[in-house]
């Protein structure tokens, strides 16, 4: 396993992996009350439900799964006595190419996931609750199930739960390899048994017609942990660390031409994308160069090395003023890359230099959409298909001029049209692609066309 | 597709195989068609693929049509309809895993227990391509989530990372 720096980075501040950094922490229930555990629980059961639900709202906790919508307003839409009976379901199904920070929470801590997850199903007048586990992670699975066995045991999870009343049971449930399970409404599906396509939304919004058609909560593993911090810390405490509408820390995962990938958790807004690859990662590898990153799982549009953005920000007189941004320079959290025109998602950077061909790059990620894409909506069943099989004869040599806009026009095509997110995943890489370096693309079309075939020309050659 | 089997595992079902069944069933208290992906990994695990006595014996343990059943199977990756090597090798695909060179990683894998490394696998409740000892199957998978120790592979239930191509002898040797 990709193991944690022995001493946090400066830039770091780990709540999260606080534990999992102690030399020797194990993951059984006695380490974990050793080191504090179930304290935030007690603590909860002294507050009333509204009050924690109140208090998650105000640490501006934002979803770490890759949406980054702010779990408190998620959780208020739960009402509390509506008489119906709630769930929440935890996805840890991470599979967004690039992240790869809720393996290791499972593996290594996983009462700090429970006890966040008591936390939450008290808030919300939950006695059901599912962790969704990919099936890839089989001894998570094992270690998870163990972890509630031993909450059981000692009367953090059943009945009455310390003497307060409150009751809830846990269970585990493994997925089969499909990618979009990771979608909240298509994970009911298929915890219902069913086959996991996506429901439409309206009006299966999870927090009104969710598990069972019953209001319910999906909220990713890493945003399940920090509940248990937020109480620990408290609001104001929480809300400092991170940057303004978006508190505490986030798990970045950096893979790719980085000398140092792994995962590190730092402060929302902590760093900058150059401090986090060039100081954090320690840079490059020597003698290349930046070409591009992806910053937020390979669903976030890619951002290109030489790139400046004109971002508006809260002047010294606080008037919005126009400032120019270049790359490196922006910073790491939802709203600041959003400002550029991507994502944070889930945290995961894939960081590639100046030896990466992006037309081998994109097919690579089209393949994946290729694979992963449902099937139940045309658009993006046939459309990540053929984005795939022309990015492929592209990179074999068979590429014709129209190709890049037949691309664009594909992806055009899907975006915004499907039932899911996944149309937006899939297009959005083959869009930015394109947009951000055409002259890779059109330099493996080479100059004639299907339909009119032109006379012998000189073709530019593919990049090697 | 169904595939024609000679035996029928529903035929080895053990009395310890159906009472866990009923603990996973019991898993899921507000309805019992949840317990299909839980049963059909138990299935598999215990028979090695899904055969269509286990379609209709998952299907008529939760009160479903087999169709239900069936559907699943032929949806998700990680099942299948035919037996599959005993060591079963699934080398990650995607990105940050393919730039570290996992393309090779796999060919390696391929030829060091001789399966051919472009034969493709479409799904669908086939069998990876497997050799014909019956020893190992070899296939691609989309992202395994451990993208900062590319390349990686599942090999079982382990996760073998930073796979460099020379050392694919040694980590065979481990699962003879």
């Amino acid at each position: 396993m990709v193991s944690l720096l022995p001493t946090p980075h400066p830039k770091e501040r780990r709540l999260i992996f606080e534990n999992i950094s102690i030399p020797g922490y194990a993951p059984d229930i006695d380490t974990y009350l050793a080191y504090g555990g179930y304290e935030s629980l007690r603590k909860a059961f002294t507050m009333k439900p509204n009050e924690i639900v109140d208090l998650v709202k105000a640490a501006n906790l934002r979803g770490r799964g890759g949406a980054a919508f702010p779990a408190g307003i998620k959780w208020s839409f739960i009402k509390y006595d509506d008489g119906k009976p709630h769930y929440i379901v935890v996805n840890a199904d991470e599979s967004e190419p690039g992240t790869f920070k809720d393996r290791y929470i499972l593996h290594q801590d996983p009462h700090q996931l429970i006890e966040g997850l008591i936390i939450s199903a008290f808030a919300t007048n939950t006695h059901l609750s599912y962790i969704y586990i990919r099936c890839e992670f089989p001894h998570a699975a094992r270690i998870v199930w163990e972890a509630i066995g031993e909450a059981k045991a000692k009367g953090f999870l059943g009945k009455n739960i310390l003497g307060s009343g409150f009751d809830l049971e846990i269970y585990v449930h493994q997925g089969a390899g499909a990618y979009i399970c990771g979608e909240e409404t298509s994970l009911l599906e298929s915890l219902e048994g069913k086959r996991p396509y996506p429901r439409i939304k309206p009006p299966y919004f999870p927090a009104v017609l969710g598990l069972y058609m019953k209001p319910t909560i999906v909220n990713n593993v890493e945003t399940i942990c920090h509940v248990k911090h937020i109480l620990r810390l408290g609001a104001e405490a929480y809300t400092q660390m991170g940057s303004p509408g978006d508190g505490g820390t986030r798990t970045m995962c950096v893979s790719g031409d980085v000398m140092r990938p792994g995962f590190y958790e730092i402060p929302c807004g902590g760093v900058t994308l150059g401090e986090l690859i060039f100081d954090v990662c320690r840079g490059l590898k020597p003698g290349r160069t930046l070409k591009a990153v992806i910053p937020g799982g390979s669903s976030a549009k890619v951002l290109r090395a030489e790139e400046t953005f004109k971002i508006k920000v809260k002047g010294a007189d606080g008037e919005m003023v126009e400032k120019s941004v270049p790359l490196l320079d922006v910073v790491m959290d939802a709203s600041s890359l959003q400002a550029v025109g991507t994502m944070i998602g889930s945290g995961g950077v894939i960081v590639m230099d100046d030896t990466r061909d992006m037309l081998w790059v994109l097919n690579n990620l089209n393949q994946f959409y290729a694979h992963e894409s449902c099937g139940q909506c045309t658009p993006c069943r046939e459309g990540s298909l053929w984005m795939s099989k022309v990015t492929t004869r592209m990179l074999n040599g068979g590429g014709v001029e129209s190709d890049p806009t037949k691309l664009k026009s594909i992806a055009d095509n899907i975006a915004g049209r499907t039932i899911c997110a996944f149309g937006e995943a899939c297009a959005w890489p083959t869009q930015s692609f394109l947009d951000k370096f055409p002259e890779e693309f059109a330099a493996s079309s080479t100059p004639t066309d299907e339909e009119n075939p032109a006379p012998t020309q000189t073709s530019p050659s593919a990049p090697s | 597709m169904m595939i024609a089997t000679k035996t029928h595992q529903a035929e080895n079902v053990t009395p310890d195989f159906v009472s866990e069944a009923d603990e996973l069933v019991s898993h899921y208290p507000v309805a019992k068609r949840s317990a299909s992906l839980p049963l059909l990994h138990l299935w598999q695990r215990r028979f090695g693929h899904v055969d269509n006595s286990g379609v209709e014996w998952i299907a008529a343990k939760l009160d479903l049509e087999p169709v239900n059943i069936l559907e699943l199977l032929t949806f998700y990756p990680w099942f299948r309809q035919e037996a599959a090597g005993k060591t079963i090798i699934r080398v990650c695909r995607t990105l940050a895993c393919a730039m570290a060179g996992s393309y090779e990683v796999k060919e390696k894998f391929c030829s060091a227990v001789g399966l051919d490394p472009h034969a493709e696998h479409h799904g669908f409740g086939s069998a990876p391509p497997t050799t014909t000892d019956g020893k190992f199957s070899v296939e691609f998978v989309e992202c395994l989530a451990s993208c900062g120790s590319a390349p990686v592979a599942l090999i079982n239930d382990d996760l073998v990372e930073n796979i460099s191509p020379t050392e694919v002898p040694a980590i065979l040797s481990q699962y003879q």
